[in-house]
């Protein structure tokens, strides 16, 4: 027989029972979209924050107390502004080392109020992390070595407390200390999940102060030559260490955050598309069951086919092709709702989604192979009929 | 003189039926010529449908030889039988057996499909053998549109369509009033007479009595 003939025999028997034919088909076509939609939602947000992380510059290092390994508890620090003054000392440039003091805290304005997280720095921020202001200006050095009780706010918190009127001169207390607001930042948006725009930043001496401390979480470099960002984080370690021998210290680059948030990322996805496969091999089932009917049903048929010239081989193919057509139809539109279904998500969620041809392409070839797969049982037990059982059965 | 499109030399069938072996057909020789029109004849369980089975290729004998077209179909395997059936034997069931969903010229068509025979092929001979069963007006329709009678002329012209040297046919009047089984026979004979071979299986005497040999089954062989 050929090719092409199977192809419409196997065509005509679907759609003479359509509404089975749906019906198997929507197993497939509900684990095509899911692979699709939940794939493109998990490349969707690495992209996302893979973005963000870059957008913080290739030479950033970050310097946290405590070992980087996954598993070991967050260490208290015990840096203080010496350390800081040590590391700039290793860098050879003051205005390339950020500090950072974080501590959630309730600003109020007024009768309004925010919880913001409030981070205590130098001057030197918006250099290191590539921050840019929306009004105002930001802390100067004097601002920071006088102590001086001003704050810029982040693009949420600013809206918070302020709506449309304009921030800049205005009073508002942290912790119930009053400070006046010299700035605000532009908008960052969401990362998984958290509101990147609800901070404050004060300076590190006022914060200090405020927090009853002198300590500091940690510190950013921005390094002045790419090349040697190795050399430059084992000697700040070092410098660290050496200042601190009863902690551990770790420099992380803004490619090993990658490295972690990507290795994160692709295993959420992973698991995201096994469920959708589950339901994928589910649908794949549903074909198997329904050809072994077909089968039966269609034992006179198969008899008389055989009967009149049909080999083995004509039959078992008329049948794969039922599979893989019921499988690779499914498979379109099970695309086509995926992909609309990740639009949607995208423009109407918080949620990022991306459509990558790689998921398409391996939804695709997943169905197709899952109706060869589901459908070489039936086609086999169809191809093996004895004709003469075959003819005689009614 | 041509060469006999059968020949069964002591063939026999045994059928293993949960561990118990039975035979359904012990021991029978017979040639069908190119010309012949027989009927075989017996009651149920005479061993006549299992004979028709091994005679049309769709089964093959457990002992003795049997060659269809000159081949011994022992050396055959399944796929090389469907090929000989196809070429050399039609066959006509007493329920027609045709697809439902599909026209009269199609269904006559089918041989042809596992003859990988092209499109306009197909047509154009399944629309001159329905022309010579005398369905020249029915090329488009549907089984369920046609009467009995004109099913089985349908039927007729499918196992005409590969022009083999043997029809079999199985009760092919099992399913019609008189007069529609008298029209259906006339025409089997007038194939016969055109140079096909029809084997006639029946337990209808009167239909037997209109071939020109009987063979007569009984528990398995034939009744000298």
């Amino acid at each position: 027989m050929r090719l092409a003939e199977a192809w419409r025999v196997a065509l005509d028997a679907l759609r003479a029972n359509r509404l089975r034919s749906v019906l198997t088909m929507l197993g497939v076509v509900i684990g095509v979209a899911a692979v699709v939609a939940l794939v493109g939602i998990g490349t969707g947000t690495k992209q996302q924050i893979e973005q963000q992380v870059e957008g913080l510059g290739s030479n950033l290092l970050l310097v946290v107390p405590g070992r980087l390994e996954a598993g070991s508890a967050p260490a208290a620090s015990t840096m203080n502004m010496d350390d800081a003054d040590a590391v700039a000392r290793v860098v050879g440039d003051r205005d390339r080392v950020a500090v950072t003091i974080a501590s959630g805290e309730t600003v109020r304005a007024g009768s309004r109020s925010a919880f913001a997280s409030m981070q205590g720095v130098l001057e030197t921020t918006p250099t290191v992390f590539v921050r840019a202001l929306d009004r105002g200006t930001y802390l100067t050095r004097t601002d920071v070595t006088t102590g001086r009780r001003v704050a810029v706010l982040g693009a949420g918190t600013a809206a918070t407390l302020f709506g449309d009127r304009d921030p800049i001169g205005r009073q508002i207390t942290i912790g119930g200390v009053r400070f006046r607001v010299i700035g605000t930042f532009e908008r960052l948006g969401q990362s998984l999940g958290v509101d990147r725009d609800s901070e404050v930043h004060v300076p590190v001496t006022a914060a200090q102060r405020l927090l009853g401390t002198d300590r500091i979480d940690g510190l950013a470099i921005r390094a002045p030559d790419r090349e040697r960002i190795g050399e430059l984080s084992t000697a700040v370690v070092q410098t660290l260490s050496d200042r601190h021998p009863d902690t551990d210290f770790s420099a992380v680059t803004q490619e090993q955050i990658l490295g972690v948030l990507g290795d994160i990322l692709g295993v959420l996805t992973g698991v995201l598309a096994a469920i959708a496969g589950i339901s994928l091999l589910v649908g794949g089932v549903g074909v198997s069951n329904i050809m072994l009917v077909s089968v039966r049903e269609r034992t006179k048929e198969i008899g008389l086919r055989k009967a009149v010239g049909a080999r083995p081989r004509d039959i078992g193919v008329q049948f794969l092709l039922e599979a893989v057509l019921l499988t690779t139809i499914g498979g379109v539109l099970g695309m086509a709702l995926g992909v609309t279904a990740a639009l949607l998500v995208d423009r109407f969620s918080p949620v990022p989604a991306a459509i990558t041809w790689w998921s398409l392409v391996l939804a695709f070839g997943v169905s197709a192979f899952v109706g060869i797969v589901f459908g070489v049982v039936p086609a086999q037990r169809a191809g093996r009929l004895d004709p003469v059982v075959a003819l005689r059965t009614e | 003189m041509t060469a006999p499109a059968i020949v069964a030399t002591d063939i026999s069938r045994t059928y293993d039926l949960d561990g118990v072996s039975v035979p359904a057909l012990r021991g029978v020789s017979l040639t069908i010529e190119p010309s012949d029109y027989v009927a075989i004849v017996g009651t149920s369980g005479s061993g006549k449908s299992t004979l028709m089975h091994l005679l049309g290729g769709l089964d093959r004998p457990s002992g003795g030889t049997l060659l269809i077209g000159g081949r011994d179909v022992s050396t055959l395997n399944p796929a090389e039988m469907a090929k000989l059936r196809n070429e050399t034997i039609g066959f006509v069931f007493q329920s027609f057996h045709l697809l439902a969903r599909t026209t009269a010229r199609d269904n006559v068509a089918l041989p042809l499909v596992y003859r990988g025979a092209g499109r306009r092929e197909r047509r154009d001979r399944a629309t001159a053998m329905l022309e010579r069963v005398g369905l020249a007006h029915r090329l488009d329709h549907r089984p369920n549109q046609m009467s009995g009678g004109e099913q089985q002329r349908v039927a007729i012209a499918r196992a005409l369509v590969t022009d083999p040297s043997v029809l079999l046919a199985d009760e092919p009047t099992g399913n019609l009033d008189s007069t529609t089984g008298q029209s259906v026979l006339a025409l089997l004979e007038s194939l016969n007479s055109d140079g096909v071979a029809v084997v006639l299986v029946t337990h209808d005497r009167d239909v037997a009595a209109r071939a020109q040999r009987q063979i007569v089954m009984r528990d398995g062989v034939i009744v000298p």
